[in-house]
């Protein structure tokens, strides 16, 4: 029943606790990343945050006091904050943010038994939208909050907030899944360009191979890497509509579509020398490793490329790796017709219907929000009429634009689509048959088998 | 009451009876004493009991707690693959870990009695148990790390090994486009044969400069002579330049200094060969005709150590970091069960002519016997319901591998959302540590009564 928990979305706050987990023995430094994503924005973060635009109506609220629950911490929370100054200084309404902890749908679950819901809380899947609506929690948006979403959102951003066709969320945060991040200094070493094809990637890899690197690092520990590998792939080559059907068990996963996907993935997988340390050793790297490694030890990194998220920032700001000039960043190349954009998202549901609530989810709709915590970094909306220039760097603003771009058809995460016990968790369902499957990449159909059979049963389960 | 010889006189003392039945033996009032118990009891109650009857209920329900699902958990719990192997490895985990421990104690405690600072060794090797569970768990994550670089395990192992078989110069050298080699046993054989007066090239590409040995010089095309097959073998790649002309010496590219060069000939060596700084080699005429070979010798991969959080040593590995944070322990509980060891006896037996070795085996353990027990006991109880180190410890390709039963209740109940499930695990761990328990119980009182 529980399952569809938050927690593979909130990889990135996970992966820095992980981190900081593993290497507090040691390391020292590694706390950074409890703290969150300091260095994400590479300069230019430390503008006023002061919008000059006002592109939406807020009613004046004096007097009313408004509680807003999310998982952010660190520097992701302080900026959100001032999303929120801006908020009560327009209306007068005091807001408090109430932070959460993951899974957050347990954490509003208590607060509901209680009696004390927030009014509105950050979730960060379908799933846990359509729970929350369930259980009878969560609140249709009004009016205002629809116009300003109809205004700024493709119609993908405003469907994935839909449950039953009546408008619940308003995504306000995004994630990119489908970026590679490079160690600038070993594709110059090499004499390699982005690659923009899945053919120009293998042959890129086989370069940067001949030049005396090792192509790729995969955090084959998490397995929530292996899996975005693979929808990445399945994404762009078989199109969205399989996707979909994928995601809703509605094809099985012995269905010739996933073997195909997986046989591409193998074409990397199954060179040894293509993968940092090997399968061996891929495995027993997690992910904030996986990152490090690719960006630290000068000419000489532990490999030159490694796929994830934006979120993976976070992680290089551990390294000394300069975000935009020391690590770039290519969108996943398209291995069918055209380029996947897989994403991940936080949308705003009301859970306490007032004024002011929904006052708060149409600020949080409009991109004078969005605006203001783009320009502090780090951070990446959905809503289309934040001007580009509002990201602090290049990288920023090419990731956001390979978003937008997408349109309608870029895809939710299909793991955080499926029940927990199948999509997310260590050791067990997708995560741990690819892991399997990075082990041993020639059994495509062996990898196909287990996969439909744990799908079957985690679906099944009425999740 | 004695036996009553008339019924008469034996409801005589019945009546003074009454009164005392509200107070004990020692004379306290019946209600001040439960008044006194109360707080206990209502604990016990809330924390102890209430919690143990819940979940027994709670596996009898389906996993959205609204249904009677009978037993149906308890068939899951016995047919699921992953609680089969947690199973198995609470069952290694019962016989190894307190086992082991109990024994390295034993050791520690005896050795100890004799060596001069014995307390501050006593000291060190209890040190460990200050330490939280999870703190040892990160601890022994990085000791077990695959990476020399950063686990001490492999750092040592490497180290080892290293010096008894050196590794090769060009690991990751490999044949790069069109290249007129071809792998073959973990080395590289020219496609065709070569003659004598031919100039032969063995390009391959991906040894970083860094690697490159430092007596490597720019390559160059060796010129043909006659009656000897001369070549050249380099690294066909430039830094920042790549390729340049594929299987042509450029003027940048560096030679393989001390590559192994093969002549084959029908399967036999019939001439070798070193590469010069600059990377060119000579072969004598006999070698005419034959296919050159690149020896696997040359591109053997660095020992990359053991892989100790792998599927197959992954819970040795743990429970040898719980040996390490529990010897300790056993070792304090056996030293003070080894003070209260009658020194006449241990002098009577060396007077009677025992070695030590007799001493230690025929009386100080037999003596020592009941404390040993406790302490195994003691820590069978605590390996049952082992969580924080294996969670910790096992990276997530391995957690299924190192799986046991504390550990699947948690991933169960937590993140697979299957409460049933996970209060059937939890009834069955109680079930296996009720027997353990009891025997603890019964020797206490023993012990009491002596």
């Amino acid at each position: 029943m529980h399952s569809r928990t938050t927690f593979r979305t909130h990889r990135t706050r996970r992966a820095a606790r992980a981190a900081a987990a593993v290497a507090a023995g040691a390391l020292a430094f590694t706390l950074t990343a409890c703290s969150g994503s300091d260095d994400d924005g590479t300069g230019g973060g430390d503008s006023s945050g002061s919008p000059t635009t006002n592109t939406v109506a807020l009613p004046k609220l004096n007097g009313a006091h408004l509680e807003i629950a999310a998982v952010w911490t660190g520097t992701e929370q302080k900026n959100f904050k001032q999303v929120l100054a801006e908020f009560e200084k327009r209306t007068g309404a005091k807001v408090t943010f109430v932070p959460a902890q993951d899974p957050i749908i347990n954490f509003l679950g208590s607060k509901i038994a209680g009696g004390q819901p927030p009014d509105v809380a950050l979730l960060p899947q379908p799933g846990a939208i359509k729970q929350a609506v369930d259980k009878g929690w969560a609140k249709p948006l009004g009016p205002e909050a629809q116009a300003e979403l109809a205004k700024n959102y493709s119609q993908g951003w405003q469907d994935i907030g839909k449950v039953d066709g009546k408008p619940y969320g308003v995504y306000y945060k995004a994630a990119n899944k489908s970026l590679i991040w490079y160690n600038a200094k070993v594709f110059e070493n090499a004499g390699v360009s982005e690659p923009t094809t899945w053919k120009d990637l293998l042959n890129t890899a086989q370069t940067v191979y001949d030049s005396g690197v090792t192509p790729f690092s995969v955090g084959g520990a998490d397995g929530w890497t292996l899996t975005d590998w693979f929808e990445n792939i399945y994404l762009s080559q078989a199109g969205p509509e399989k996707y979909d059907q994928l995601a809703q068990h509605k094809i099985k996963w012995t269905d010739p579509s996933v073997k195909q996907a997986l046989t591409t993935l193998a074409e990397i997988f199954s060179k040894k020398d293509y993968i940092a340390g090997g399968p061996d050793g891929a495995l027993q790297t997690e992910f904030p490793a996986s990152v490090t490694q690719t960006f630290s030890g000068g000419d000489q990194p532990k490999a030159g490329m490694v796929f994830e998220g934006d979120f993976a920032q976070v992680n290089i700001g551990e390294t000394k790796a300069k975000v935009g000039t020391d690590a770039k960043v290519f969108p996943f190349p398209a291995v069918g017709d055209s380029a996947p954009v897989v994403s991940g998202g936080d949308s705003a549901v009301i859970l306490k219907d007032s004024k002011a609530a929904q006052a708060l989810v149409t600020f949080l709709a409009s991109p004078d929000a969005a605006t203001i915590q783009a320009k502090l970094g780090g951070y990446l909306s959905p809503n289309k009429n934040v001007p580009e220039s509002a990201y602090p760097n290049e990288v920023q603003r090419k990731i956001a634009k390979a978003l937008i771009a997408s349109g309608d058809d870029f895809r939710f995460d299909m793991s955080d689509q499926a029940p927990q016990a199948f999509g997310g968790t260590p050791g067990k369902g997708e995560w741990k048959d690819l892991q399997d499957f990075l082990k041993n990449p020639k059994d495509v159909a062996g990898t196909q088998a287990k996969l439909e059979k744990d799908a079957a049963a985690a679906y099944g389960n009425g999740s | 009451m004695t036996s009553a010889t008339a019924p008469g006189v034996a409801e005589a003392p019945a009546a003074p009876r009454a009164p005392r039945s509200r107070r004990t033996v020692t004379g306290t009032r019946r209600w001040v004493a439960a008044l006194f118990l109360l707080p206990a009891l209502v604990l016990l109650g809330a924390l102890v009991v209430y919690p143990i009857g819940y979940s027994i209920v709670r596996s009898f329900y389906d996993n959205s707690g609204d249904h009677f699902a009978g037993f149906d958990n308890y068939t899951a719990l016995f047919t699921d693959d992953g609680i089969r192997t947690a199973l198995k490895n609470n069952i290694i985990w019962v016989v190894f870990a307190p086992t082991v421990a109990t024994a390295l104690g034993l050791i520690f405690a005896v050795l100890t009695e004799r060596v001069r600072w014995g307390t501050a060794f006593k000291l060190v090797v209890f040190m460990p148990m200050a330490i939280s569970m999870l703190a040892a768990g990160i601890i022994f994550r990085l000791v077990y790390d695959q990476d020399p670089d950063k686990g001490v395990a492999n750092a040592v192992w490497v180290g080892v090994h290293d010096t008894f078989a050196q590794s090769s110069a060009f690991p990751k050298a490999h044949p790069g486009r069109n290249s007129p080699l071809k792998p073959e046993d973990g080395g590289f054989v020219t496609t065709s044969p070569v003659h004598t007066g031919q100039s032969v090239a063995l390009p391959l590409v991906g040894v970083a400069p860094e690697q490159m040995p430092d007596d490597a010089k720019k390559a160059v095309q060796a010129p043909a002579e006659p009656g000897k097959i001369t070549g050249t073998t380099w690294q066909d790649f430039t830094r920042g330049k790549g390729v340049g002309k594929l299987g042509a010496v450029d003027s940048a590219e560096l030679g393989y200094p001390g590559m192994r060069i093969e002549a084959v000939k029908d399967g036999k060596v019939v001439a070798t060969a070193k590469a010069a700084a600059d990377g060119t080699f000579t072969l004598p005429a006999k070698a005419d005709g034959a296919v050159l070979r690149l020896p696997a010798s040359n591109f053997e991969e660095p020992y990359n150590g053991v892989d100790w959080l792998g599927p197959a040593l992954v819970t040795p590995a743990i429970v040898g970091a719980y040996v390490w944070m529990w010897a300790g322990f056993a070792m304090v509980l056996i030293a003070a069960g080894l003070a209260s060891v009658p020194r006449e006896l241990l002098e009577a037996a060396r007077v009677d002519g025992c070695n030590e070795w007799q001493v230690f085996r025929r009386i100080t353990v037999p003596v020592l016997a009941p404390v040993l027990a406790v302490v195994v006991v003691t820590l069978m109880i605590n390996v049952l319901k082992i969580f924080d180190l294996v969670f910790i410890i096992a990276p997530g390709s391995s957690q299924d591998d190192a799986n046991v039963l504390a550990l699947e209740l948690y991933r169960k109940g937590f993140s697979e959302g299957r409460p049933g499930v996970a209060s059937a695990i939890a009834v069955f761990l109680l079930v296996l540590v009720i027997p353990v328990m009891l025997f603890n119980m019964r020797r206490l009182r023993r012990e009491v009564r002596r």
